[in-house]
């Protein structure tokens, strides 16, 4: 049984039918790739696996749990965690408190020992500031722990995004376009990266990407979306060479 | 090291106020302090809590509110009418003002939250048109509200005080527009001042929590909040409940300043919530000694300017305009810089400012 099991997935907005028929399953571990043409609905399917919309039909299973149709925050709770496209940062909290609030249930006190410090208050932070340190540290960002998030340079706020889902704690990180407006070099250190957290936190990663070097060299499997159906599915290499799939990138 | 700094950042700004009450009560004591400034001392620890607690909205949490006086208006009533009965029954005026403060929280937490739960789950300025309707249809309630204590008990109506039927013994607590004439002065400046540092108590230590730290998560991004796991509404709602209970608080205050007690458009209308929204917009936006510093000389600025007669109001508009002009221009930042009490916090101001 896979880790991510999504059968028959479709959305649809008034008459448009914006994703019909999404079908994936991702088992635990897996590093996968979600590609296709601008519009194809890659990020709705991103925006339904977490709940921001609800599907019209089809059914989302997270390790055998039902979790179609929750709250964006029940999902995360339940084990699902998200970067977005255009960078969604708090840019008014320093870069360490970003990743604190990542933190935030799974470190609980309540919010009267927070007003009036009492000794699970100070028992947590400590704790939280340890892990958020641990993992900035993983991300290179240890330095910068005390800048405001929005102070960043574009890079690092990528990564802080990457490390702020991480924090959550969670079974699946969905990645939105993580190479968006990346020179080569930034590509190639965020493929390393990638790499990094899927060893390290034993992490499942399905990723939606354009930079075809960085999909064909971290990703095993693909799916390959085209106006909101699934154009064809297996192996990069396979997949990559498909003549449809060249087709619907390159046109005839 | 980034902790020790805030801590110190924090300790500037409570020790500003406890050395203006240092300075004050030698100033009272030694007989140099003019009467007309003494009476404003109790007023500037009103404004200055209203003007911290509208911040924690605002400012923290990110939302427009334009009927804090509302809150201020349920805060002061409950707590003069929880006096005004109690006045013969508990005779300590320590322990029945202590009971009162809870009192004026709580019944303003309550509407907060009244107000809150429909209101905080819509994006966009819901929040500042419902407030602005709740402040004026508290005050004009207020208004025609008559409540009256005999023997038998409490007795509401809302068209006259005879109507109440009470009888000899009876006596009317809150005569319509007339309000609640003499209620315990028991807020002085002392008090004042212990409940403006437990308001800042409240607001920085909750800014530095992990609710606080979740606040302002939903104020930067909401939907990033949202995937991270964090219950907006809950946050929202437990914010600006806070906001308004300290609200509550400054409310209780000012009825026990005084002894005729009513809700005219001047203390608790409109004008007043746009006055303390104007505390807060000059402190700068989510800077709480800022919101002090601006309410504490906005309050002493119109008597001041009492020689100018006629031209007051002209004058006071006049520096309002140029205080925010100084307050928003590089150069203005720079000054502000230089005398700042903080040198040390001088590189992560420089950032924000940046910003």
């Amino acid at each position: 049984m896979a880790m991510l099991d999504v059968t028959n997935l479709g959305i649809s907005f008034g008459g448009l039918r914006a994703v019909d028929a999404f079908e994936v399953h991702i088992e635990k571990g897996e590093l996968y790739g979600l590609i296709g043409p601008n519009g194809a609905g890659k990020t709705t399917v991103f925006n339904m696996l977490t709940g921001v919309y609800k599907p019209t039909d089809g059914v989302i299973k997270l390790d055998d749990k039902n979790i179609t149709g929750m709250k964006t925050t029940q999902i995360n709770q339940a084990g699902i965690a998200r970067t977005f496209q255009n960078i969604r940062l708090f840019s008014q909290l320093t870069v360490l408190d970003n990743v604190k609030a990542g933190l935030h249930n799974g470190y609980e006190y309540s919010t009267v020992a927070g007003i009036f410090r009492l000794p699970s208050y100070r028992k947590m932070e400590k704790a939280m500031d340890e892990k958020a340190l641990e993992l900035l540290e993983v991300f290179d960002l240890d330095k910068e722990a005390s800048l405001l998030a929005g102070n960043l340079p574009y890079g690092k706020q990528r990564k802080l995004e990457i490390a702020r889902a991480l924090a959550t704690n969670p079974k699946l990180l969905l990645l939105d376009e993580p190479a968006a407006g990346m020179n080569p070099n930034e590509t190639k250190e965020l493929m390393d990266t990638i790499q990094l957290i899927r060893e390290k936190f034993d992490m499942t990663i399905l990723l939606i990407e354009h930079d075809m070097k960085l999909v064909s060299g971290i990703c095993e499997r693909l799916t390959v979306l085209n106006f909101g159906q699934v154009l064809a599915q297996g192996k990069t290499s396979d997949v990559l060479n498909d003549p449809e799939v060249i087709k619907a990138y390159l046109g005839e | 090291m980034k902790k020790l700094k805030l801590n110190k950042d924090y300790l500037i700004t409570y020790g500003m106020v406890i050395g203006f009450y240092i300075l004050m009560s030698i100033l009272k004591g030694t007989g140099n302090l003019s009467s007309l400034f003494s009476g404003l001392l109790v007023p500037i620890c009103v404004y200055t809590i209203l003007a911290v607690s509208l911040n924690l909205t605002v400012g923290i949490l990110g939302e427009l509110s334009l009927g804090h006086a509302g809150f201020m208006c349920v805060g002061a009533f409950s707590s003069a009418f929880f006096s005004m009965c109690m006045k013969d029954i508990i005779t300590n005026s320590f322990v029945r003002f202590f009971i009162a403060l809870i009192i004026s929280a709580l019944v303003a937490a309550l509407f907060g939250i009244i107000i809150g739960i429909p209101v905080l789950r819509l994006r966009g300025d819901y929040l500042a048109i419902v407030t602005l309707a709740f402040g004026e249809i508290i005050k004009n309630i207020v208004n025609i509200l008559y409540v009256g204590k005999d023997s038998d008990g409490l007795h509401i109506s809302i068209k006259d005080s005879i109507s109440l039927g009470l009888k000899e013994d009876g006596k009317v607590i809150i005569n319509g527009a007339q309000g609640i004439t003499g209620t315990p002065h028991d807020s002085n400046f002392t008090v004042g001042i212990v409940l403006l540092l437990i308001t800042l108590f409240v607001v920085l230590n909750f800014m530095n929590s992990r609710s606080g730290r979740a606040v302002m998560a939903i104020r930067d991004n909401r939907i990033a909040a949202e995937s991270i796991g964090i219950n907006i509404s809950k946050y929202k709602l437990m914010a600006f409940s806070i906001s308004a209970a300290l609200a509550g608080v400054a409310g209780a205050l000012y009825a026990h300043n005084l002894s005729t007690l009513n809700a005219l458009p001047k203390n608790f209308g409109y004008n007043m919530s746009i006055m303390i929204l104007v505390y807060v917009v000059l402190g700068g936006i989510g800077n709480i000694r800022g919101s002090i510093l601006a309410a504490a000389i906005l309050t002493v600025l119109p008597e001041l300017l009492r020689g100018f007669a006629d031209y007051r109001m002209l004058i006071y508009s006049v520096v309002l305009i140029a205080l925010m002009l100084f307050n928003a221009s590089p150069k203005g930042m720079e000054i502000k810089e230089k005398i700042s009490p903080s040198r040390l916090l001088a590189a992560k101001k420089q950032t924000k400012e940046v910003q």
